[in-house]
């Protein structure tokens, strides 16, 4: 992996909205870093900033009230933020697509399937194609997808599938364009859970073959347990621990990692932990220092004045807290 | 064992969504609910499990008064919940009280927490001193008496289902129907008010109908899990054998799609069931047993006959035809 030149490179990113009553200063220096082929997994609770940060990604966040305050998002060496539409296109729903979390409002109920399909295709062929090709190559994006009858499926309309049948379509055609990175949005959370479950495995087995890199965002720590590599933790607009997926779930460092870990409820029984105490912070006056510090148990006076830098704890496994710096391990020899 | 404080014969509740036919003469009816029975002891929680559209909520607004069944009988502390003529006496509203799932929709946003908490108040207890009564409720459920004053737009998602809790509270209920109470907070908040609940229940003596999607959540809460699929109880046994021995098809496909978070729990999965197939529509429930078109084990039978509920193991009930079989032949 290390020797790889990283596929997407989103580096010190902060974003602003400007609301009425004042500027929301959502992300505060996100540093995520995606390989090829490597699947990536970014969770985080309601109001983290997940979605902000690949909408920002994808050029698709609302401008205004967004505002990129700073950082650069790199695609194969390539700064996004600073591309033409023109450019920005050749990347987007071409290299680069994506799966939203309600396939209902994703799918455009007035057309059918196949009408859907036709100007993804279309744009990532550079409109070469003929009606046959389109056909054909939505057919084929649909068996990919395990859908049964794909001829009769181009003919209907969303509101005539299932749940799982539309997020199956989505992902069909978020991969019909064969993107080297797909950003997947909660794709199964509006799903139940047997669906969800079929729903990641194909999506999981899909990108294995295709070689797609993937970023899964959710708020589920279940789910990304069993499909990512690697595994990036986000707390108020910061990137708070990343580290390989089985690393992180059976050593935590962040107090925040810990609470949240300790909180999902386990299959094999032991209880329910109280949870963390408190609540995210308000973004129009986000604490000084750490932003976790409000809510953090081992709190220091640093936390308060002074925003951790990342730590690199072993390889691979980093973690923005002042408990893990040089000048407090000495302190607690 | 404890007494039986509630007991649910056979429910059915039907819905009529269309008509179809000459004249439109032909109702087209959902079966939320399809013949459902079970027993409620006293004290305990009772986990109702499902996917959406298996008819959980339909049983939770049933028990609540909201829906009158389509049949069946329903009798809390003996008592029948729908006599033949009309309202539900207010004794019996006042033992019975529901927790929603979203906590946004289920307070009233004009209305101060002192007010919301009001309601109950005074219709249930109009010859109580209200405003000490509400203090009585927030010190119970741990929330700092200024929260009175506050709009539920200034509290968190989860100080918002705290106060829909003490709300249902306010009457004090012996049996409380919780409808998802924490399925729309963060994994997060989840825990706190999970533990209220627990809390209250022994401080109490409170009987839960604990409707949930989220099994592992049900595993460390509740005393006795039912599962539901398209509006019928296919399997209901106690908490811990539940999952250490399921036995019907739909519970052992759930039980392995879910996403759990270490190896301990990998175990606890059954591995050979690979969910498949698609949720029917329940305008069209397939004939014969419902689960019939993703069903693994499927045999002839089950597409002909809706097997029966039977009793596998002491306190252990499925409704399968794998199970039938054997008793047939005995």
């Amino acid at each position: 992996m290390v020797n790889k030149a990283p596929l997407l490179e989103i580096k010190n990113l902060r974003v602003h909205y400007k609301v009425y009553g004042g500027v929301l200063k959502v992300l505060d220096g996100v540093n995520l870093t995606v390989y090829p082929g490597e699947k990536v997994g970014l969770v985080g609770e309601t109001g983290c900033g997940k979605t902000t940060t690949m909408k920002t990604a994808l050029a698709i966040l609302p401008v205004p009230p967004g505002v990129v305050v700073g950082g650069e998002i790199l695609y194969k060496g390539r700064n996004l933020l600073a591309m033409s539409p023109r450019q920005l296109s050749n990347v987007r729903g071409r290299e680069m697509t994506m799966i939203f979390q309600d396939p209902m409002a994703a799918l455009n109920p007035v057309f059918n399937v196949e009408q859907q399909f036709t100007p993804v295709l279309k744009h990532a062929a550079k409109n070469h194609l003929s009606n046959k090709e389109i056909h054909a190559q939505a057919v084929l994006a649909l068996q990919d997808v395990a859908l049964a009858d794909p001829e009769r499926l181009l003919q209907a309309y969303p509101i005539q599938l299932s749940g799982g049948m539309r997020q199956r379509v989505c992902i069909g055609m978020a991969l019909a364009t064969r993107p080297q990175l797909l950003i997947a949005d909660e794709p199964g959370t509006a799903l139940d859970v047997t669906i969800q479950a079929q729903v990641l495995r194909l999506l999981n087995n899909l990108v294995d073959r295709l070689n797609t890199s993937i970023i899964l965002i959710t708020h589920s720590l279940g789910v990304v347990y069993e499909t990512v590599d690697r595994l990036y933790v986000m707390y108020a607009g910061n990137i708070v621990e990343v580290a390989p997926t089985r690393k992180l779930f059976s050593n935590p460092l962040h107090p925040y990692s810990q609470g949240l870990m300790d909180a999902v409820p386990k299959l094999s029984g032991g209880g329910i932990s109280q949870g963390i105490s408190g609540r995210i912070p308000d973004y129009s006056h986000p604490p000084a220092g750490c932003r976790f510090h409000t809510r953090c148990s081992h709190v220091m006076e640093i936390c308060r004045h002074q925003k951790p830098p990342e730590f690199e704890v072993e390889e691979g496994h980093k973690v923005a807290c002042y408990l893990y710096g040089p000048k407090n391990q000495e302190a607690a020899v | 064992m404890s007494e039986a404080i509630l007991e649910v014969r056979d429910l059915k509740k039907h819905f009529v969504v269309d008509h179809i036919g000459t004249f439109r003469r032909q109702p087209v009816t959902v079966r939320a609910v399809d013949g459902i029975s079970f027993d409620l002891q006293a004290g305990e929680t009772l986990g109702l499990v499902g996917e959406s559209g298996s008819g959980k909520s339909t049983i939770a607004y049933i028990l609540a008064g909201m829906y009158r069944p389509t049949q069946g009988r329903i009798h809390f502390r003996g008592l029948d919940l729908f006599s033949e003529n009309g309202k539900r006496p207010l004794f019996l509203k006042k033992e019975i009280q529901i927790v929603f799932q979203d906590p946004g929709s289920s307070l009233n946003p004009r209305r101060t927490i002192a007010q919301n908490l009001a309601v109950p108040l005074q219709i249930h207890k109009p010859d109580k001193n209200i405003m000490r009564e509400t203090l009585r409720l927030l010190e119970l459920v741990d929330l700092p008496a200024i929260y009175m004053y506050k709009y539920p737009n200034m509290l968190s998602g989860g100080e918002k289902q705290i106060v829909a809790i003490a709300r249902a509270l306010a009457t004090d209920p012996s049996f409380m129907i919780l409808d998802e109470p924490t399925s729309a907070l963060d994994v997060s908040v989840q825990g706190k008010v999970i533990n209220l609940l627990m809390r209250l229940q022994s401080d109490l003596d409170l009987t839960y109908l604990f409707i949930t999607h989220d099994l592992s959540l049900m595993r460390n809460i509740a005393t006795r899990v039912a599962i539901m699929y398209l509006g019928k109880i296919c399997e209901i046994s106690k908490g811990s054998e539940f999952f250490q021995n399921p036995q019907h098809p739909y519970t052992q496909m759930l039980l392995s799609s879910i996403p759990v978070v270490s190896k301990d729990e990998e175990k606890l999965k059954p591995a050979k069931m690979i969910p498949t197939g698609e949720i029917p529509s329940p305008v069209n429930i397939p004939p014969g047993c419902s689960f019939n078109t993703r069903c693994p084990k499927k045999m002839d039978v089950c597409f002909e006959i809706d097997p029966d509920f039977v009793e596998i193991s002491r306190q252990h009930f499925a409704r399968c035809h794998l199970f039938g079989q054997t008793q047939k032949q005995g």
